[in-house]
């Protein structure tokens, strides 16, 4: 068990590094990074020194080496944009996302999990009829014009919610719906095919046969054994929920990484992005880390090597 | 059910895609400044005008046009990249087989759009950067699937009946192999495809990928977000456009994949 955490750990630092070093070649070979920084109309000797100080003159296998012992560190050092550390940009901007993502993720599985399970237990019935089509509506519904439609009706026309930006909970309502929305109908139409296959199985037959009450066939046989697809497909989302949230908090000026990453991006504050992306890549393993955890605790029989 | 909602919805867009220069009332790129902003219902204006006077409905049906031919080159340039990887990375059971299914493995350990975007802002927006963009995070679902499906036809009979007789690894792989994981395939591009489409108009919402004045679904959403409050048909309808596209592809790609693939899981 212990070997097999810290040999996963080992894998999580090799994924990480390959990313960064990906990442660092192509903004290098995309051009030159204080000219496409840089406006146009600047001069010749200010570009010349803004590239000495910040390093860009000496040749890109030094470049590369300093980079990895600053990244080592959690140095990516100062962004183009703020004058700032990279680092320190990405920390702030941090709780904001955890917190949306977060949220939303609560609310996949307390809405997806439940209606998944309703309309398997009552398949082809009315239920499941509704379900099917509101989870086929939400995975083709693109989030960030979800969005745009709730910031129409909620905020323009009733005015009960604001358009965006971070404060109380009604900051948060619209922002965790529509991230939560996309992700809930594919936890949803797995759950119940989940569900139904371990519906087929012969211990739920016998469990019905030896005079058990359907609520605890489907809350403990039914449920506990149709876990592990959900999980995996949790861990899966959990990463994918990342990627939702930079166009989310897009929309609803939400202040964390996503939306920091996408300024960054536009603005070609590079440090800036190499630090976000450090931050994706690591959070992204470490979840799929404790997925596979959970297996072992959810089925026995799962041998972790 | 499923299956006509998905075909009809599908050939409908095809239709508005191929048709959009005949059915348009208007060039789409056609400003015309005191028709600006009018509501759908508009004289000559069915959907109505923009905050530059374009009309909408030309806009929406060049869209269509737009967003299929990304959605397609993608789909065709990362089955025939990802699918031959794959087909040769479960063939050839040799170390770089090995390392080509690391590099998917490090790939799917980041979310696809944010992949798509990062790579996008790096090498360039423009309509052949957002396609190379989508098919360098998108190559590698093929990649995988193909190659446990190799792994398990090349233990069949009829592969190693072929092999013995002394057919060439060339053809074996072409002839043999390549024909029993062709559904998979098709099963996988088909349902990539939205996500493809969906994925364009994000990032293109997002700033980068097409950029305006070109009529892409994903920047005419972006730029309505500034007219919300007086113009809501600017964010309805290429919105709606595109749900009803990937709509209708997801019906289609369920339906081929329960019947072709029954047992795929994506």
């Amino acid at each position: 068990m212990r070997a097999y955490v810290v040999s996963r750990l080992a894998q999580t630092a090799l994924v990480v590094f390959l990313s960064l070093t990906a990442v660092f070649v192509m903004v290098r070979l995309s051009g030159d990074p204080v000219l496409l920084f840089m406006p146009m109309d600047i001069q010749a000797k200010d570009v010349n020194e803004f590239r000495q100080r910040l390093g860009f003159n000496d040749p890109l296998p030094v470049q590369y080496a300093r980079f990895v012992g600053g990244a080592v560190r959690g140095d990516f050092g100062e962004s183009l944009r703020y004058r700032r550390d990279a680092m320190g940009l990405v920390l702030e901007r941090l709780p904001a996302t955890l917190l949306l993502a977060g949220t939303s993720l609560l609310l996949t599985f307390a809405v997806a999990v439940p209606l998944g399970v309703v309309s398997a237990v009552h398949r082809d019935g009315l239920l499941d009829h509704l379900g099917t089509i509101s989870t086929v509506l939400g995975q083709a519904t693109p989030g960030f014009w979800l969005g745009l439609l709730m910031i129409y009706l909620f905020s323009v026309q009733l005015r009960w919610l604001p358009t965006g930006g971070m404060g109380g909970v009604a900051h948060l309502v619209m922002p965790s719906i529509v991230l939560a929305a996309f992700y809930s109908a594919r936890v949803a139409r797995l759950t119940r095919s989940a569900v139904l296959e371990v519906l087929s199985e012969d211990y739920i037959l016998t469990a019905r046969a030896k005079g058990l009450g359907e609520g605890r066939v489907i809350g403990k046989h039914t449920l506990r054994n149709s876990a592990i697809p959900i999980v995996t497909l949790a861990g899966l989302e959990a990463g994918q929920v990342l990627g939702g949230a930079v166009i989310t908090e897009t929309i609803f000026a939400w202040p964390g990484l996503g939306r920091l990453t996408v300024q960054a991006l536009l603005n070609r504050d590079f440090p800036v992005v190499l630090a976000a992306v450090f931050f994706i890549s690591l959070m992204y393993t470490l979840i799929n880390l404790v997925v596979d955890l959970a297996y072992g605790w959810l089925d026995p029989r799962v041998r972790l090597t | 059910m499923k299956k006509w909602l998905g075909i009809s919805l599908t050939l409908a867009v095809l239709l508005a895609a191929l048709g959009a220069p005949w059915l348009a009332p208007h060039d789409p790129l056609r400003t015309d400044f005191p028709q600006s902003l009018r509501p759908p219902g508009a004289a000559g204006h069915p959907l109505g005008t923009d905050q530059l006077g374009r009309d909408l409905l030309a806009r929406v049906l060049h869209g269509a046009r737009l967003a299929l031919f990304i959605g397609g080159c993608t789909v065709v340039l990362t089955a025939v990249v990802g699918g031959l990887l794959g087909l040769v990375a479960g063939f050839v059971e040799r170390w770089p087989s090995t390392v080509l299914m690391r590099i998917v493995d490090v790939q799917l350990s980041f979310p696809f759009i944010l992949l798509a975007m990062t790579i996008n802002a790096i090498v360039g927006l423009g309509l052949r950067n957002i396609i190379l963009s989508l098919s360098a995070a998108g190559w590698v679902v093929y990649a995988r699937v193909v190659r446990g499906e190799v792994l398990s036809v090349k233990q069949r009979d009829y592969v190693q009946a072929a092999a013995a007789l002394g057919v060439g690894r060339t053809r074996l792989l072409f002839r043999h192999v390549l024909p029993n994981v062709a559904p998979s395939i098709i099963v996988v591009a088909s349902l990539q495809f939205s996500s493809f489409i969906v994925a364009e108009a994000a990032i293109s919402f997002l700033g980068f990928g097409v950029q305006p004045p070109t009529p892409a679904w994903g920047s005419m959403l972006s730029e309505s977000r500034d007219f919300l409050y007086v113009a809501w048909w600017l964010a309805a309808f290429p919105g709606a456009a595109l749900a009803l596209t990937a709509l209708g592809v997801n019906l289609l790609g369920d339906w081929l994949r329960d019947t072709l693939d029954p047992k795929l899981r994506v």
